[in-house]
């Protein structure tokens, strides 16, 4: 059998797991469902969080959009939402979710309430990458007759793209954790195998197996967003 | 061009209050390199900024080129603005875009057409020197290089004013003097009117027709750069000027007033020369019409954009009456004369 740096796979899930022919594809599958839930809330989060960010960023005071009320509010519902612990917001969205996707148990309705934790998220994490950008770029533009949508297109996005890059990486990342808390709650992916073996029938060997996969999962988008967005800088060296 | 009336800026309200600007009033004409000179908070940056309502106005009208820019709408404004160029001290070039596309961005904004506005920029990319670094990104250029390519953006939709706040602010003397010797070709063959605010009189020297010196948020002194070097109103003026000038006469030379000359006397006389008559020999016809003995103490002599430009300090001895003719004639030469003693009896 497989044999990685020195430890003998086989004998492995033999002592730990007992009757263990349906482990990898089991993890396989988890992993996948994981890697699913993760990338899609991650998509659904930044579809509605960049908005929310590029709101938040020019309708402060002295902006292209300034709005000070709009600011305040949505910088309230933001703070709001983000000071809610996961898993007390994952109770909570049962019933929108059921409303959206029609259940509330298995990945695609776990994509609800894992967006909806990351939104708040995503959007102080853009605004922060948006508010690096020198205000004398805005002002360039503004002399240069920009209209606001093109300053937002032209102007705060592209220079802003380095540092929202390696915030999707973070981002996934923390949702990767998330999606193992909603897999307890029957959401599906390494969090329910990790539960349901790991925890619930002692199977420990199955545990780890998760945690190590994991571990291999966060590692990998780290090293992801780290390429993406080095290439990004480096060509522009 | 732009005609500025009675403008005044406030920043902020209440205790916090800052007053950038006092009823500033000015004219500044078609085709010429204005300078805008002043210390650091005295409001050169708002009172640029005005121009192209970056900053509004608390009081005041600004007209560019008939139109009361106080009164556009945002649409109007931003035409506007595609008329008008701005450079800047920090350069503020998109880190995103290659040089090639950092010209090309006002165009798109603007909503040029593509092949149109290539060709433009191709063009301008030429005009600054910059054709070989079109596909370069701005971090690899040099602080020079990067104020090339703020000019050939400022000029992409053919501006019919060029705003430059503090452009070479940042940039080392001979640098500074390639990027003037550019605005200077670009006024000339575009014939581009050029506001240029500095807080170093040598390009005010090198470049600038006219000049303004604002001191307290309020403009002190107007005039033809020639002028205001050779006679100064002000003390801000002249401050400015002698930053780069040296008018201040040295110590050990008015120390010599106390010479005793006998039965002659003595005037220490200070002479300003120029354009055309920094070339004559105007100091020695004197001699030679007058017996009066000229002795030269100091005196330096310096180039006012195209125009040579000087003063030496003299000390005149002979009979008073002798003295007072040889004055007379310096000044029907056109020579700017100031006596700086009436010591030595
Ligand atoms: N946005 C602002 N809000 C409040 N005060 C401001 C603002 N901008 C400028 N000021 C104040 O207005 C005054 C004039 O500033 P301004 O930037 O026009 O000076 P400046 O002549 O350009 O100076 P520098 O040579 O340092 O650039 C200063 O006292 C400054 O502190
Ligand atoms: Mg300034």
């Amino acid at each position: 059998m497989l044999a990685i740096s020195g430890i003998n796979l086989a004998a492995f899930f033999a002592t730990y797991l007992g009757d263990y022919d349906w482990v990898p594809a089991a993890v396989l599958f988890a992993s996948w469902e994981t890697l699913y839930m993760v990338f899609l809330s991650t998509a659904v989060s930044y579809l509605v969080g960049m908005p929310l960010a590029i709101i938040l960023v020019t309708s402060e005071k002295g902006h292209i959009l300034e709005n000070l009320q709009l600011n305040q509010v949505l910088g309230s519902i933001v703070n709001a939402v983000r000071s809610l612990p996961f898993i007390i917001l994952l109770i909570l969205a049962i019933p929108f979710t059921r409303w959206v996707v029609g259940t509330s148990i298995g990945t695609v309705a776990s994509i609800v309430p894992l967006s909806l934790a990351a939104i708040p998220f995503v959007a102080r994490l853009v605004e922060t990458s948006l508010k690096e950008i020198d205000w004398g770029l805005i002002e360039a533009a503004l002399s240069m007759g920009a209209s606001n949508w093109q300053i937002i297109t032209k102007v705060l996005l592209p220079e802003a793209m380095p540092s929202v890059v390696l915030g999707v990486a973070i981002t996934a990342i923390n949702l990767v954790g998330y999606s193992a808390m909603a897999g307890v709650l029957g959401g599906g992916g390494l969090g329910t195998l990790a539960y349901y073996h790991g925890y619930m029938r002692y199977q420990t060997g199955i545990m780890w197996i998760t945690v190590i996969v994991l571990i291999v999962i966060v590692q990998g988008i780290q090293m992801l967003g780290d390429k993406a967005a080095g290439r990004i800088i480096n060509k522009r060296r | 061009m732009i005609e500025i009336s009675n403008l005044t800026k406030i920043y902020g309200s209440g205790p916090q209050e800052v007053m950038a600007l006092k009823e500033v009033s000015l004219s500044i004409r078609k085709g010429e390199i204005f300078g805008i000179i002043g210390l650091s908070g005295a409001g050169k940056s708002t009172l640029i900024r005005c121009i192209n309502m970056l900053e509004r106005p608390t009081q005041g009208t600004i007209m560019v080129d008939g139109q009361d820019v106080g009164s556009l709408n945002s649409l109007e404004l931003r035409q506007l603005r595609q008329k008008i160029g701005m450079i800047f001290q920090h350069f503020n070039l998109l880190s995103s875009r290659t040089v090639f596309e950092n010209v090309m961005f006002p165009l798109e904004i603007a909503a040029v057409p593509k092949n149109e506005a290539a060709q433009k920029v191709n063009a301008l990319l030429e005009l600054v020197g910059l054709t070989d670094k079109a596909q370069v990104y701005p971090e690899q250029l040099s602080g020079g290089q990067k104020q090339r390519v703020g000019i050939a953006r400022a000029l992409a939709n053919d501006p019919k004013v060029l705003l430059s706040d503090e452009a070479t602010s940042a940039l080392d003397p001979q640098t500074t003097r390639s990027i003037l010797g550019l605005l200077k070709d670009i006024n000339r063959q575009l014939g581009l009117t050029i506001v240029l605010i500095t807080h170093d009189m040598n390009v005010i020297k090198d470049a600038c027709d006219r000049v303004a010196v604002i001191d307290d948020s309020t403009i002190v002194e107007v005039g033809d750069v020639l002028n205001i070097f050779s006679n100064p109103g002000t003390p801000t003026s002249r401050s400015f000027i002698n930053s780069i000038v040296n008018r201040e006469i040295p110590a050990e030379i008015l120390q010599r007033q106390f010479i005793d000359h006998g039965l002659n006397s003595s005037r220490l006389i200070r002479v300003s020369f120029i354009g055309a008559s920094a070339g004559e020999p105007i100091i020695s016809s004197m001699v030679q019409k007058y017996a009066v003995a000229a002795n030269i103490l100091y005196g330096n002599i310096d180039q006012l954009k195209d125009i040579p430009f000087g003063n030496l300090t003299l000390e005149l001895i002979g009979p008073v009456e002798t003295i007072n003719e040889a004055l007379d004639f310096l000044r029907k030469c056109g020579l700017e004369i100031e006596v700086l003693n009436h010591a030595g009896n």
